[in-house]
């Protein structure tokens, strides 16, 4: 159940240039907390701007009660955020989203991620390596996009990065390894290019494929039926902050 | 301290209300708050058939607001009767369905159904700038909405009460038309028609081109709204339009507001409305107001 609270920044990191990490003491949401689900953050006491960020979670201690998350900043709440400092408090509602990573009785786990979309990823395999092999594959476009190579090395069993300018895709590395790897479901985030084509790979493959969508989101409840997504050969629309942010690849067209 | 007010004949602990739109029907801020706290909760617009609503983006932000185009996505009145209201029902607040039409035969045919219902009124839609048909179009004159509404009033006993969109050049027109045809209230304002352009690919933000625009940007159009109708008609102003905290309802009701309406607040804070009750209750602390019905419409215009 997802509550409001003034989580203190205990640390704020620089990940890259214009990425931070922020950890924040907030125990009553990482309690709850599950991979794949998302806050919202009320970046400004006043009304501008008006409308909470979501952002996805990306580590969980729920020994210190510590959440971390990980933005890029992009426009004007994401500049106000990236301004706070340590030892400030930030207005997070959480945890967000009912659809959240369902990983539990898979055996072999490919993640996939690309760019920025890999951040929700990390609290996943550190959840699913307990049961599960997890072999991750994470995109970037260049050298220096790359980011979180080691955190990400500690939570999988093993870790392929492919950059787009030098390898190609990483999802051609996954489509090469299923076999081999005996692949029994897909986990993946990222650009809407990478997710359409892994859409296509597990239906190809008869492979179970969950992945993390993004919509331009009003409340972040499902009271506003703003972040709409819709259903494979149906006009209906489920909603990314509802039963999402996760949802089974064959179910939504994207 | 009284805060018990009557809105068009329903009852209400205090005058804050959830706006249609903002709260579903009502279970998802059940997990927030209890219900019990607000007066009554409008639900998510209605209905005779379920919508799927528009193709997505359906929101965009802009200052101090946002524009919407849902495109009026609900499960349809039959599926609200089943599984909505029995719980709602047992929630202690007072329970008003927004209903919409494309036509003046789904407008009837829906408020008879919604005249058998364990519910407290009706919030008749005349004015949702998403839909293609009907809604806004029987709600920019005085005769469309005196037509429909008289036609509905046929069929429903419970209190009626019209939402006006503030798309008009008079909005004492719609407000009279409402109030000949014997509505027992008015709400207003629904949403200004908007439109925001990403200019980098020349296309608006919104799948649907065009939306609602709300939130505090509007709220100033919305309190002259509020003051010209509660000024023009006789029956009781439910008002809302970007009001989000007790200030802003204390506002609304000296503009002639027996009621306000949190909507969009709700969106930035699932907890605005029950914050604005406790405000309220504050400020009549503050200035020793024994009865909140005393504030309505008390604003003192300059000479």
């Amino acid at each position: 159940m997802a509550s409001i609270v003034l989580a203190k920044l205990v640390k704020k990191d620089i990940i890259r240039s214009d990425i931070f990490k922020f950890s924040v003491h907030a125990p009553e949401i990482v309690n709850t907390t599950k991979p794949g689900q998302f806050i919202e953050i009320q970046v400004s006491d006043e009304v501008e701007p008006f409308l909470r960020r979501p952002i996805s979670v990306y580590n969980v201690d729920k020994e210190n009660g510590i959440l971390e998350f990980i933005f890029e900043v992009r426009g004007i709440g994401t500049k106000i955020l990236a301004k706070k400092e340590e030892g400030d408090n930030i207005d997070i509602l959480g945890p967000l989203g009912w659809g959240s990573f369902n990983y539990e009785g898979y055996k072999n786990i490919a993640v996939l991620g690309g760019g920025i979309g890999i951040f929700p990823l990390y609290e996943l395999c550190k959840n699913a390596k307990n049961d599960a092999n997890v072999h991750t594959y994470l995109g970037f476009r260049d050298e220096r996009a790359v980011m979180l190579e080691k955190e990400f090395k500690q939570v999988s069993s093993s870790l392929t990065i492919t950059l787009d300018n030098v390898d190609g895709f990483a999802i051609n590395k996954l489509r090469d390894d299923l076999e081999a790897k005996n692949i029994d479901i897909i986990f993946a985030c990222g650009p809407l290019g990478m997710l359409k084509a892994v859409q296509e790979l597990a239906k190809e493959k008869n492979i179970s494929c969950q992945i993390s969508l993004e919509e331009k989101m009003g409340c972040g409840f499902g009271v506003c039926m703003g972040c709409a997504v819709k259903m494979v050969n149906s006009s209906y629309y489920k909603h990314v902050c509802k039963e999402g942010p996760v949802f089974e690849a064959s179910e939504v067209e994207i | 301290m009284n805060t018990n007010i009557n809105l068009a004949g329903i009852k209400m602990k205090n005058p804050i209300v959830l706006a249609s739109g903002t709260c579903g029907y009502g279970r998802e801020l059940d997990t927030f708050f209890e219900l019990n706290k607000v007066g009554g909760l409008i639900t998510k617009g209605t209905t005779l058939k379920p919508k799927d609503g528009n193709p997505p983006s359906r929101i965009c932000e802009t200052p101090s607001g946002l524009i919407n185009s849902i495109g009026l996505q609900n499960p349809g009145v039959d599926h609200f009767i089943q599984y909505d209201l029995p719980w709602l029902r047992k929630q202690d607040t007072a329970i008003i369905v927004n209903a919409c039409g494309s036509t003046i035969e789904e407008y009837i045919e829906l408020c008879k159904i919604l005249n058998e219902q364990d519910i407290d009124g009706v919030e008749l839609n005349l004015s949702c700038p998403n839909v293609k048909a009907g809604c806004l179009a029987f709600g920019t004159s005085y005769e469309g909405v005196k037509e429909v509404t008289s036609k509905v009033r046929k069929v429903l006993d419970k209190p009626l009460i019209v939402k006006l969109t503030p798309n008009i050049t008079d909005i004492t027109e719609s407000a009279r038309g409402a109030e000949d045809a014997g509505a027992d209230g008015i709400s207003l304002i629904n949403t200004l028609l908007a439109m925001s352009i990403n200019i980098e690919t020349k296309k608006p933000y919104l799948a649907n081109n065009m939306g609602g625009l709300s939130g505090p940007a509007v709220r100033p159009v919305a309190v002259r709204m509020v003051y010209q109708a509660a000024k023009a008609a006789r029956i009781p102003v439910l008002g809302m339009g970007g009001a989000i905290n007790g200030k802003d309802v204390i506002e609304f009701m000296m503009a002639g507001a027996t009621a306000v309406a949190i909507g969009s607040g709700t969106l930035r804070d699932p907890f605005a409305s029950v914050k604005a009750a406790n405000e309220v209750e504050q400020f009549m602390a503050k200035h020793k107001i024994k009865d909140i019905n005393s504030i309505i419409g008390s604003v003192q215009l300059h000479g």
